[in-house]
């Protein structure tokens, strides 16, 4: 008898998020509030129990998240108690740098990647944990669990170390950090079924609701404030909506959707024919643009 | 990824419990640059519908010449996720995919051809249970197709897929195929694998993938996709003895100590007698801790915390065992290793040596033969140069505990980290524990190194001249053993010349040699240290790994290094031997500063510059220094 699939990826997961912990002096994990941040945080929860997860959860917030995420976040840190920090670059908001005004490249350079950095570096980090998957897009395919970032917090996929069995090389030189992906493993699909089987708590924008909506680039983009302008021509529908994937409100696509539940969401899985990032604006806005992304930083 | 269906099942849960107990397998694709690796499992989960329709309309826009012509897609860009490997066409690190059919479910990893990448090779084959290798029909058997094969039984693999592919540039000839065949057969016969599976394919056309082609009515086999669900995987590590590497203690309060780990073999419940494998101490277990609540049992691959019954000592490195069957516990043992750095491996440099939980320095004591990858036969080498392998003897500063890997995969395997520049720069699959480290114990003498320098009224002490040659390192030490030898401390000058003439006369000027003369003499100098005496070492010593290595042979503050700093071309004037001309005229090769690096120190204790300076000051400078750090203690 073989351990059972998803028995088995939480095993790996919390081996590994354990291992980020014995081998770095300050580790952080990254919390974006999404259903992987949700999946990563209650593996946290398991792998140090009787104890609390030794280290702090930080959202790098772009003041552009779903009204809906921030409430969650701070839903989720009151009831479960975990260290919240939350990080937002105040050079950005001098610029009033927005997705809408600057486009989604420099929306993401400035509140997200360099948001990041600054964070990393202000507390000391040597570590970072996120909720990464390899089967989200095909250069995080290529990522290792362990993945080197220089000093610059550049990533070099041509520097990357052979990572072999489960013997992890985490050795860090002068100012380097390392982000650790203790999901690499997974697919979207284990993510839902974990989520269901463990009941973990999701941001209500996962279930599909009436939502008001406007059709733009081929993405259904949902108004959540009245930052949002709304273009000549452009109509303000309801529409019966659900999210894949979670990020700035104004570059995440909606998708049309009657599933209402996880076992809903499960079997819709089951037959969608598009994969979740379709629904992320900053993964296409250039050729390669994930990787060009990391390489500056991103996650 | 993927589960697509064209009908939603009726009862989900009903559903995901069957799709959770499919059992699983890994495996890599490997073979020569081109042999279309990529391509193939492109092609697999293109057949097999598993890819998302924007990945697929993605393929238009990343404008390969080949790609999503209207006509026929080029696969291999599913897979080469890098922007680098779009420009040169070619893998160069591994992708990892995930799939599901009704059958099993699969993770993939699609690994480079290229020589240059073999380390990523391994980073795939080290967990995979089964090789996909591919091998171009119109060019049979390459180094590549050796190499990989090699190096997949080295590290385990115990199924090898023969895909011989594109089959329909040779017309689908049967005696194209089975000639390959043959000829792979009996090259893989020494490599011991569990079965060998060959299958026509043409990956571009879909030939065998995941159904059998009417191109090749005289094969008989499965296709690829048939056969992956249906092969029978060897049983796992459950019914092997008892392992657990300790990788965390959790104290959250004084009334709680648990080890947290993942459970590399075996099984254990609660009541169960361990011990633990470094001192032997004997416990039992009182409770298995999650968070999910305690559990009465845990096995293979399980992450859980162990609470003992005793108080034992056992920390991060360690391993818990069953009594009964106990893994290796010794500080030298032979290995395979694979070398991944550009920088070779030289016996009796030191690295760090790192198992699952476990860190140590080691160093490479004898390196026994390399393995000829398109020979298999052991040749005699000084060093292992990049993607080589080779059969080394390997003492660690502390013991280990460890199984031989043939035995478990887990617990027999190494990385070796660079001290410098922190890279994973080798692999290693540990053979067997060798005798002697049984047998030789450290003697522990009644007149020790205090009682010995007490005696001579003085600490013992390494003072390390480093520095090009000509630069004036013996002429100071020299002066500074008059010095010293007047005040009436008892020391001993190492000289390079002089050590060369003796022991270190086997050795010549290669890095490999240079290495292996520094070793020794350090070995020396931590004798007359431990006798007490003030060892003054005027060695060129070129580069730092070995200079770090002498240092952490001495007890902390023992060692003294002394950069003498002097620049190339004023060495080269006074050249008191004669060397640099002979040198610079090319009649040596191997001179430090002309045809070979000399690393400069980066934190010496002492940089003494000698242009403008007479030695008698420095060696005064150098004393002031000793008769300081000797006031401190």
């Amino acid at each position: 008898m073989s351990l059972i699939h998803l028995r088995r990826l939480e095993a790996e997961a919390i081996h590994v998020i354990r291992e980020a912990v014995a081998t770095f002096s300050y580790p952080v994990a990254l919390y974006s509030i999404g259903k992987d941040s949700s999946v990563l945080l209650h593996l946290a929860m398991k792998a140090f129990y009787p104890a609390k997860p030794p280290f702090p959860f930080l959202h790098v917030d772009t003041r552009w998240k779903f009204r809906e995420m921030i409430a969650f976040r701070e839903r989720m840190a009151r009831e479960l108690g975990f260290n919240l920090l939350v990080h937002v670059n105040q050079d950005g908001i001098d610029q009033d740098i927005g997705p809408f005004t600057h486009g989604s490249n420099v929306h993401t350079h400035v509140m997200k990647t360099m948001a990041l950095r600054q964070a990393l570096e202000k507390y000391g980090f040597d570590a970072a944990l996120a909720g990464a998957r390899r089967d989200e897009e095909k250069s995080r395919a290529k990522e290792r669990v362990f993945s080197i970032r220089s000093a610059q917090h550049g990533w070099d996929p041509k520097r990357q170390r052979p990572e072999m069995w489960k013997t992890y090389n985490t050795r860090v030189g002068n100012g380097e950090t390392m982000r650790v992906f203790p999901l690499s493993n997974w697919t979207e699909f284990d993510v839902w079924q974990y989520i269901l089987r463990e009941n973990i708590p999701i941001v209500p924008l996962y279930f599909a609701a009436r939502r008001p909506v406007v059709r733009r680039d081929g993405m259904l983009i949902v108004v959540d404030d009245d930052r949002m302008p709304i273009q000549p021509g452009e109509e303000v529908a309801e529409r019966l909506v659900r999210f894949r994937t979670l990020g700035c409100y104004p570059l995440t696509g909606a998708v049309e959707s009657e599933a209402a539940t996880l076992p809903d969401i499960l079997r819709e899985m089951l037959t969608v024919r598009t994969s979740e990032r379709q629904s992320r604006l900053i993964d296409t806005d250039e050729v390669g643009a994930m990787e060009k992304k990391k390489r500056e930083g991103y996650f | 990824m993927s589960y697509l269906q064209t009908m939603p099942p009726h009862d989900i849960e009903a559903h995901l419990a069957e799709h959770d107990n499919k059992s699983i397998l890994r495996f890599i694709t490997c073979g020569s640059v081109d042999d279309g690796k990529s391509t193939l499992i492109g092609r697999l989960l293109y057949d097999a519908k598993l890819i998302f329709e924007d990945q697929l309309a993605n393929l238009g826009r990343v404008g390969s010449p080949g790609a999503a012509n209207g006509k026929e897609i080029d696969l291999a860009l599913l897979l080469d996720g890098l922007e680098a490997e779009r420009e040169q066409g070619i893998t160069i690190d591994v992708a990892y995919r995930y799939f599901a059919t009704s059958k099993r479910k699969f993770i993939v990893a699609d690994t480079p051809g290229h020589e240059e990448y073999t380390r990523n090779m391994v980073t795939g084959a080290s967990t995979a249970d089964l090789a996909i290798i591919l091998i171009d029909s119109r060019q049979g058997i390459l180094q590549q197709t050796r190499r990989h094969s090699y190096i997949a039984s080295l590290l385990g693999i115990r199924h090898v897929v023969l895909a011989v592919n594109k089959i329909d540039l040779v017309d689908f000839r049967q005696q194209v195929f089975d000639e390959i065949v043959e000829d792979y057969l009996v090259f893989a016969k020494e490599l011991g694998f569990a079965s060998v599976r060959p299958i026509p394919i043409s990956a571009r056309y879909g030939d065998n993938v995941i159904s059998a082609s009417a191109n090749t009515p005289w094969y008989k086999g499965p296709a690829l996709l048939d056969y992956l669900e249906t092969v029978e995987l060897d049983p796992p590590d459950r019914e092997k003895p008892f392992r657990f590497p300790v990788q965390l203690v959790m104290r959250p309060n004084a009334d709680f100590r648990g080890y947290a780990g993942q459970v590399a073999s075996g099984r254990i419940s609660v009541g169960d007698p361990v011990v633990v494998a470094k001192s032997g101490q004997r416990s039992s277990v009182k409770a298995i801790v999650t968070y999910d609540g305690n559990v009465e049992t845990a096995g293979e691959g399980e992450a859980v915390t162990l609470v003992l019954s005793d108080e034992v000592d056992a920390s991060r490195g360690n391993m818990l065992v069953a009594p009964g069957s106990r893994p290796f516990v010794a500080d030298q043992f032979q290995a395979h290793v694979i070398w991944f750095d550009a920088n070779a491996m030289m016996p009796g440099r030191s690295y760090i040596l790192r198992t699952e939980t476990d860190s140590v320095s080691a160093t490479v004591t004898t390196l026994k033969h390399q393995v000829n990858i398109n020979s298999f036969i052991r040749e005699a080498a000084k060093s292992l140069q990049m993607n080589e392998v080779g059969v080394c003897n390997i003492s660690t500063q502390t013991p280990i505990a460890f199984d031989a890997y043939k035995d478990n995969r887990a617990t027999g395997n190494f990385i070796f980290v660079d001290r410098v520049t922190n890279a994973t720069v080798g692999a290693g699959m540990i053979d067997f524990p060798l005798r002697r480290a049984d047998n030789v114990h450290w003697h522990a003498l009644d007149v020790n190194k205090g009682a010995r320098s007490a005696m001579k009224n003085q600490r013992p002490a390494v003072l390390w001249f480093t520095g090009l040659s000509g630069s004036g390192k013996s002429t100071i030490a020299n002066t500074l053993d008059r010095i010293l030898h007047a005040r009436g401390k008892h020391t001993y000058l190492l000289d390079g010349d002089n050590v060369r003439h003796g022991l270190n006369r086997d050795l010549g000027f290669t890095e490999e040699d240079r290495v292996e003369n520094i070793r020794r003499v350090a070995e020396v100098a931590k004798l007359m240290a431990d006798a007490g005496l003030i060892v003054l070492v005027s060695f060129i010593s070129p580069f730092r790994d070995e200079r770090r290595m002498a240092r952490e042979l001495m007890d902390e503050r023992e060692f003294i290094e002394i950069f003498v700093d002097t620049p190339l071309d004023e060495c080269a004037r006074r050249d008191p031997k004669g060397l640099y001309e002979k040198a610079l005229a090319g009649k040596i090769a191997n001179f430090t500063g002309v045809s070979s690096p000399y690393e400069v120190p980066e934190n010496p204790e002492l940089h003494v510059r000698t242009v403008g300076h007479e030695p008698i000051d420095l060696a005064l400078e150098i004393e002031a220094f000793l008769e300081k750090r000797m006031d401190d203690e």
